[in-house]
């Protein structure tokens, strides 16, 4: 039966937010405008009225579609195309975020709570902030409206709510039967699901939405002419903003670490860039408005940077969800037709804000007072500018695919092709920004919190220097560092990481509340330095020591770089032996590896049944013949570790055939304090190679007479009669036989059944394969005369997988670094907040 | 002249040296005659160039020769100008591979054949599936 009502309810719910945002809009303009307190009163409140009904509109859109992925209404587009019935509950929570609808709805959520904490903390600024808020969720309903106007016929919006129908209205299977609904959904891609994916998207948005917040108070501030008022109440925002946009930046990069096989955390990959670069000017943005107080400059460049964090953060948005990027970028999403909206969107903010400030901009209050060398706010500039450059070249690097297509739009040839060695090229002109990044904020909180003076500068500095000299000398004798530019970098981390510490440990003493900013600056030198370590060190380690080529059709490269293991038999790597052990299959909802052996398909795709009792490290997971589900498209490939003969430990490199992205290889990485080793398989065994048998031989042998197979030792160990075949149909006249042959492999025995079959008096042989061993069994004849058998045995090559591993030293310090850098947007979000209260107490705010 | 003047005068030379540092060494989309003529030139560089996997009357792509250890692999493309190319990639093949419907081979000439040191598919699509319904039904 069709589930109707749940989409029309839900669409009804889109058309009523998109509604409402737009009575919020026309209500807290009026009450901002009307002069009459009574009045402004009133639409106050309907301002208020209008945006709870629109947040209420959302949270129902999210419930609607919530049900309809959880009761797995297949009769609709989103929840067929994104989930199935296989999916556990968090998984459900991620096909949310899989389509772009989802992904438009996420981030609307996440301003409707935001909209609703400001309306709840902050009456005095609640009717401009709101107008440009409740104008901001107009767009964003616009984009999942999915309405048709009529007569002009344009598509306003991609709605989450379609039937399946309507968007393969030519399937055959819907013009027989329009009520039709799939039995099952297409699944949310399998690459998705990891926990980092549950939380990562939402991280994000959420930093995206958080963005609104100090542009409305900047709009506001713009509007109401109070320029200097508006950064108050923005400033804690935008630490919020600025840390939990970078905390979801590096989820996606710690997620991009585990998962894909590139062999590190960060790609420079057009949708990376796009969010990176807002952040950067984002954090431009809280150093100038942290400076304002004192320079009239720093309230100028605050209001620039915070217009352009947020009409980046809608570049963003249009460069990937426009399908603009398509050929440069992995993971951008298909355009929905969408880009017009996306366009217009981004113009009305982008010429609407800047038109506004250049009307106001003779009226910000300026001074001529010059800056000098030696006072902060200069270094503060310095630094902001540097930020500012460096999101400039990413900008202008990732935006190719933009000037390609306004080039073509004036006839130009628009050719431009990335670079091809655009990771090399980014890095390299990023890393001198970030020296230049850490040297001034080294220097530049001797400035903020010394209020030094010529004479004073060189006493106060000289001993973080000296002290940052001596770290820098053993970082580097004990690192071996020895590439210039990595040695400059080391120097101006350590630098920063220094001089911060001495202001961090003087502000302890006075005033531990105010050590955000030293906090996250020795966060971003530590993060610095573990990039540098992790990824200038990063070093292959399976390097190929057998002195054979694994193909000569592979690149030199590609030969010397990784490592050719055959099933048991062991080889050195990094100081260790290892051995690859055979491939693994993982359990759903139990946690553990299984070999494939132990296991026999069922007719239900992702089930099989155990064939013995299943073991994993010492636990019983599955008793023999009991049934359940793994995750069928996953191949683990266990490699064994050891030093002096001892197993240190194992690790499993995961294969996963991807229906939507193809073969995906992902790492397995093994931490330890000082470095990483990540282990990815470079070359599965081809399919047909596992197919390639040899002209089946012939033995004739007695039970318990050892021969050989493929060299390796074997008994036939009896024979035994039968009444089930399965997938044979047997009935009185039939007679089955079921051999046992074990065959001893390096490491382990394993047993091979081979059936042979008198049905209709005909003969039919049912042979086992042993595929680690490359071994094919088959029971060809029966001598009763003598007692022997005759067995066939065909053989192919080994089971092989080819590896990479690479060696990532230091890489916990990146993520330290990482940690210590939130902790400092945390305190700094701290005293912020807590001056903002006071201030809001004080009937300021 | 005030501080914040040289400043600004810095950053915006800054900001032109990042522009021209874009611009410039930047590779372009070329057809394989132009690729070839780079290489007999002399240049080395790698190139983009954009194209089509060869594909027969019904549709089915034809010419991909897998190497004898089936780990690289060579196949025919043919470029925006329609001329067709063997392109050699020493490297197992990419997945959904023959399911593209653009392909950006960068690298150059190497004698007679084009040399792929990288291989970008342009998909129907990666994250967004057209949905078959193939599944349940």
């Amino acid at each position: 039966m069709m589930h109707y009502f749940i989409g029309d309810l839900g669409h009804f719910f889109v058309i009523l937010a998109f509604v409402a945002s737009l009575v919020t809009v026309v209500s807290y303009f009026r009450a901002t405008t009307t002069t009459d307190l009574e009045k402004k009163g009133q639409w106050l409140v309907n301002g208020r009225i209008g945006f709870y009904i629109h947040s209420a509109s959302v949270v129902g859109i999210v419930v609607s579609l919530f049900i309809i992925i959880s009761r797995h209404y297949f009769e609709y587009y989103y929840a067929f195309n994104y989930s199935d019935r296989s999916l556990p509950t968090h998984y459900l929570i991620s096909t949310f975020w899989n389509g772009q609808e989802g992904s438009f709805l996420l981030w609307m959520f996440w301003q409707a709570a935001l909209g609703i904490v400001l309306i709840q903390t902050n009456r005095f600024w609640e009717a401009p902030v709101m107008t440009v808020f409740a104008l901001v969720q107009a767009f964003l309903a616009s984009m999942i409206l999915g309405v048709v106007l009529p007569g002009i016929d344009l598509k306003i919006g991609s709605s989450p709510f379609i039937l399946l129908r309507e968007v393969m209205h030519d399937a055959p299977v819907f013009k027989m039967d329009p009520e039709f609904i799939p039995k099952d959904g297409n699944g949310l891609n399998p690459l998705l699901q990891n926990y980092w994916m549950v939380i990562h998207p939402p991280t994000l948005f959420l930093g995206f939405a958080a963005t609104l917040v100090p542009f409305s108070y900047c709009i506001a501030g713009l509007w109401f002419k109070r320029y200097r008022e508006w950064i108050r109440p923005a400033l804690p925002w935008a630490i919020f903003a600025a840390g939990i946009l970078g905390l979801g930046i590096l989820m996606g990069g710690y997620w991009a670490y585990e998962t894909l096989n590139f062999g590190g955390y960060w790609n420079w990959d057009p949708v990376e860039n796009a969010v990176y670069v807002p952040w950067l000017i984002l954090v431009g943005a809280v150093h100038t408005m942290n400076a304002y107080r004192n320079s009239e400059a720093a309230l100028k460049s605050s209001i620039i940077l915070i217009i352009a964090v947020f009409v980046l953060i809608l570049y963003s948005t249009f460069l990937t969800r426009s399908g603009i990027l398509g050929e440069s970028s992995v993971h951008s999403f298909t355009d929905l037709g969408l880009s017009g909206q996306l366009l217009v969107y981004l113009f009305f903010f982008l010429i609407g804000s800047v038109v506004l400030a250049v009307v106001r901009w003779r009226e910000i209050p300026t001074s001529s007072k010059e800056v000098s060398f030696l006072s902060r706010e200069f270094w503060i500039f310095v630094g902001v500018l540097v930020l500012a450059l460096m999101g400039f070249q990413v900008l202008m690097e990732t935006s190719k695919p933009v000037f390609n297509a306004i080039s073509r739009l004036f006839g130009g040839a628009g050719n431009r092709a990335p670079r091809a060695n655009a990771v090399e090229f980014y890095s390299n002109v990023q890393l001198w920004f970030a020296v230049v990044v850490a040297i001034l904020s080294a220097i530049g909180q001797f400035f903020w919190w010394r209020k030094i003076d010529a004479t004073k500068l060189r006493k106060e500095l000289v001993p973080p220097m000296l002290l940052a000299l001596v770290l820098f000398a053993v970082v580097i004798t004990v690192g071996q560092v020895y590439t210039v530019k990595y040695i400059v970098l080391t120097l101006a981390a350590v630098f920063t990481v220094v001089a911060n510490g001495v202001i961090l440990a003087s502000l302890l003493k006075t005033s531990p509340g105010l050590s955000g900013g030293a906090v996250a600056h020795i966060g971003m030198g530590l993060m610095l330095i573990g990039i540098m370590a992790s990824s200038g060190y990063s070093k292959v380690v399976s390097l190929n020591n057998t002195g054979m080529l694994i193909s000569k059709e592979l690149s030199d490269e590609f030969n010397r770089d990784n490592l050719l293991l055959f099933l048991n038999e062991p080889r050195t790597m990094a100081g260790y032996e290892i051995e690859y052990m055979g491939t693994r299959v993982e359990p759903r909802r139990k946690r553990g590896y299984i070999d494939r052996n132990d296991i026999l398909p069922t007719p239900t795709p992702g089930r099989v049944v155990a064939r013995r009792d299943i073991y994993y490290e010492g636990k019983k997971l599955f008793s023999e013949n009991e049934e359940f589900e793994i995750h069928p498209e996953n191949t683990f490939y266990e490699i064994q570790f050891r030093r002096d003969g001892k197993v240190e430990f194992v690790q499993y490199p995961r294969v996963q055939a991807n229906e939507q992205m193809g073969i995906v290889s992902s790492p397995d990485i093994s931490r330890s304090l000082t470095r990483d080793l990540y282990t990815y398989v470079s070359v599965e065994m081809p399919g047909e190679a596992r197919n390639d048998w040899s002209e089946t031989e012939e033995v004739r042998v007695k039970i318990d007479e050892p021969f050989f197979v493929n060299d390796y030792v074997s008994t036939l160990e009896g024979i035994q009669r039968v009444d089930e075949v399965s997938g044979v149909e047997l009935t009185d006249q039939d007679v089955a036989v079921k051999g046992k042959v074990t065959i001893k492999g390096e490491r382990m025995a394993y047993s091979a059944e081979p059936y042979f079959v008198i049905k209709d008096k005909m003969v039919g042989r049912i042979p086992d394969e042993i595929p680690e061993l490359g071994v094919r069994v088959s029971l060809m004849s029966i001598h009763p005369e003598t007692g022997d058998f005759t067995l066939g045995i065909a053989t192919r090559q080994k089971d092989w997988v080819v590896l990479k591993a690479l060696e990532k030293p230091f890489i916990n310090v990146l993520w330290i670094g990482t940690l210590v850098l939130m902790a400092g947007f945390l305190i700094a979000l701290v005293r912020r907040y807590r001056e903002f209260i006071k201030m809001r107490e004080k009937g300021l705010e | 002249m005030k501080i914040s003047h040289i400043l600004l005068i810095t950053a915006i030379a800054a900001a032109v040296g990042v522009i021209i540092m874009s611009a410039g060494d930047t590779s372009t989309y070329v057809t394989f005659d132009e690729a070839l003529a780079q290489a007999e030139a002399g240049q080395t560089h790698s190139l983009h160039v954009v194209g089509e996997l060869k594909k027969d009357r019904t549709g089915q792509v034809t010419g991909i020769r897998p190497g004898a250890d089936r780990v690289s692999f060579s196949f025919l493309m043919v470029d925006e100008n329609g001329k067709e190319q063997q392109v050699q990639y020493n490297e197992p093949m990419p997945p959904d591979f023959t399911k593209s419907e653009k392909v950006v081979v960068v690298g150059r000439y190497k004698d007679d054949a084009f040399l792929a040191e990288k291989i970008l598919l342009k998909c129907p699509s990666k994250y967004q599936e057209p949905a078959q319904l193939t599944s349940g039904g």
